[in-house]
């Protein structure tokens, strides 16, 4: 099938697929409803998701009538690196330490770049770390542990 | 009159306070800092740096080092718009219009110092009218029933969606969405932990902070790297920095009229600094009486908007600090951050807290002026940071980014968290979904459903008090005119149009 409007039609799609969600996830879960007058966990979040859901489904209907603009490519490259360092250094930064979570952060970032060197951005990785140091450990004194747990034992 | 004098005293006697300047400062200098960097908006610096401010103890320093982050951002905006025609966010899209091209007749120093000077006689005003504006309408808000909190947060909502770019049921929809997302988390009154699918971490909710960073920090990031780099600075040296006499002559009536639309238009609920700045440009527009020079390097149009979007920016603090509403997203940051330091906003915080109440707001007018003293001196220094390749910049902004995420909570949960909204964040901006209404429905969400629940408990379960109760139908009515004017086919077309010029 053709799309006139694909942003829109993905949108659509999108907010009901999540108004729906709540709702069944409220009644999945049986949060309890309540009465009008003592209104249980389940009642506002179950009609508001009721009401995004009728506004996906308006937004699908009228993106079917409407002329809009291709969704475009994602950009897989940098959604992958930049995100995905973001989140090793998450899961890097207790046992790390801050100093080689930030080197590695910057160097597993810079692969979404454009260009990458590995030379410059190590040098960048290093540079940061350096001044993170100063910043948040040393002024305002962040509690981070500053270098990989089996150095600082 | 001598109330508000003695009130002011009271509020420089604490902003004036060493550790308090410094904190100011601080603010303006970071805020600018990160302002400037293309591409980055209040709503992200204001996030990014959030973290920074909760390492402060004392609640006062925190909030006016908050501040002043967010008018330095504001500052470091406009600074960007003038010099790279790479407008950090929206409110400053105005004045990269005239601003930009007189960067290229070489007048880039006269576009800025009219900035800085606008902002500033801007800023003394609305911080002005904000001291004797908060007490009167605090008093009003004490008379607030749930009812009318709640018709309230409608109305911010509905006029959120005035604001917002593009389509109008998309932001409904983005409204929406931050409502549910606001939900998530422990319910206040069962203690029953919702939507939470047995993952400890999101029994406390999502953090604001996460959402924030995630949407307007990490999302453009990726968005910027896709586009590639195309920037053209103005690298010759900014020189002659203050403008001619004929400037002044042609800049001050459009700073006043800029200043008073500004100012109104910061207090009403979905206001704020963009609207401020787009109407002070249409009108300089329409009033002046040789307009063909707008767009080609007009100094009221630098003047006006730069004027207006700074008096919106104080103002807006007005719903805030009084009702405890936010009327903007910028403002539902700074309740996440009040929240944080244990403080709920509204009109008992002025009571309660005069000195953080008075000392803010005298902290925003030394704000002020900090920013004018540093930042004409220091234009040089956000020149040079300009011309840093963004191949450099990206990975700073994320490392900071991410320390002041992990620093929420010692735990790897909340950089995930973040990770995922900004793949979220990239997802919205590849369909058009604006995601500002988002991030105000998610503060207010919770809000929302607290006031609701208590206004039909008092009711006994009638939803009519809603209705007749005036000021409550009063603003609910406004709401539904708002919205059927902005679906209506041929202000549609118009508004398409504003936000295209």
């Amino acid at each position: 099938m053709h799309l006139k409007n694909p942003k829109d039609f993905w949108a659509g799609v999108m907010f009901a697929a999540i108004g729906i969600g709540f709702a069944v996830v409220v009644k999945v879960n049986e949060y309890p409803m309540g009465t009008a007058g003592r209104m249980g966990a389940g009642f506002f979040p179950f009609y508001l998701g009721l009401l995004l859901a009728i506004l996906g489904v308006a937004i699908i209907i009228e993106s079917l009538a409407t002329e809009g603009g291709p969704v475009g490519k994602l950009a897989w490259k940098p959604l992958f690196w930049v995100l995905g360092a973001v989140v090793l250094f998450g899961l890097i930064a207790k046992i790390a330490g801050l100093m080689l979570s930030i080197v590695v952060l910057v160097g597993v970032a810079a692969f979404g770049g454009h260009e990458f060197k590995w030379k410059e951005a190590l040098l960048l990785g290093v540079g940061l770390a350096v001044f993170c140091y100063f910043v948040f450990l040393y002024g305002l004194k962040l509690p981070f542990p500053v270098w990989p747990a089996f150095i600082e034992g | 009159m001598e109330q508000l004098l003695s009130n002011l005293a009271l509020g420089f006697g604490v902003a004036l306070t060493l550790n308090n300047l410094m904190y100011c400062l601080i603010g303006c200098l970071l805020g600018t800092l990160v302002g400037v960097l293309p591409g980055i908006g209040p709503i992200a610096t204001i996030a990014m740096l959030l973290p920074a401010t909760f390492t402060i103890g004392d609640p006062t320093a925190s909030l006016i080092m908050l501040a002043g982050i967010y008018y330095g951002a504001q500052y470091g905006g406009s600074t960007t718009a003038i010099l790279v025609n790479l407008p950090g966010e929206s409110s400053s899209v105005v004045t990269a219009l005239d601003g930009y091209q007189m960067a290229r007749q070489g007048r880039a120093g006269a576009a800025l110092a009219t900035a800085a000077i606008a902002s500033f006689f801007a800023g003394c005003v609305a911080t002005f009218l904000l001291a004797a504006a908060a007490p009167p309408l605090a008093q009003i808000a004490f008379k607030f029933g749930p009812w009318e909190y709640f018709s309230l947060m409608v109305l911010g909502l509905i006029a959120a969606v005035v604001l917002a770019h593009g389509s109008v049921i998309k932001a409904v929809g983005m409204i929406l969405l931050g409502l549910l997302l606001g939900l998530i988390g422990t319910d206040v009154n069962s203690g029953l932990a919702r939507f939470s699918f047995g993952i400890p971490e999101l029994t406390d909710g999502i953090s604001f902070v996460s959402i924030a960073m995630g949407v307007f920090g990490f999302a453009e990031i990726v968005r910027n790297l896709e586009q590639g780099e195309a920037r053209e600075v103005f690298t010759n040296k900014v020189t002659k920095l203050w403008p001619t006499r004929q400037d002044f002559r042609d800049a001050w009536p459009a700073v006043l009229r800029g200043t008073s639309l500004g100012s109104l238009l910061g207090i009403l609920p979905g206001g704020g600094a963009v609207l401020g700045s787009f109407s002070a440009y249409t009108l300089e527009k329409k009033i002046a009486k040789d307009s063909s020079k707008f767009g080609k390097g007009d100094i009221r149009g630098v003047a006006a908007p730069e004027a207006a979007n700074n008096a919106a920016a104080q103002t807006s603090f007005i719903p805030l600090l009084t009702l405890g509403i936010p009327p903007n997203p910028v403002m539902a940051l700074m309740v996440g951050a009040m929240i944080i330091q244990g403080i709920q906003p509204g009109p008992q915080v002025m009571a309660e807290r005069p000195q953080l109440f008075w000392g803010m707001i005298a902290s925003m007018w030394i704000g002020n002026l900090m920013l004018v003293i540093l930042n004409l001196p220091l234009i040089g220094i956000w020149i040079k940071l300009l011309k840093v390749p963004y191949r450099f910049l990206y990975p700073a902004i994320l490392v900071f980014c991410c320390i002041g995420v992990y620093s929420l909570s010692n735990a790897p949960f909340d950089v995930v968290m973040t990770a995922a909204f900004g793949l979220i964040g990239y997802l919205f901006i590849k369909l058009e979904c604006e995601p500002a209404p988002l991030l105000l429905g998610f503060v207010l969400g919770p809000m929302m459903e607290e006031h609701l629940r208590r206004a039909m408990l008092l009711g006994r379960g009638d939803a009519t008090q809603f209705f007749t109760r005036p000021l409550s139908a009063t603003l609910l009515f406004i709401s539904l005119v708002l919205l059927i004017i902005i679906m209506l086919p041929a202000i549609r077309k118009k508004r398409e149009e504003a936000f295209v010029e």
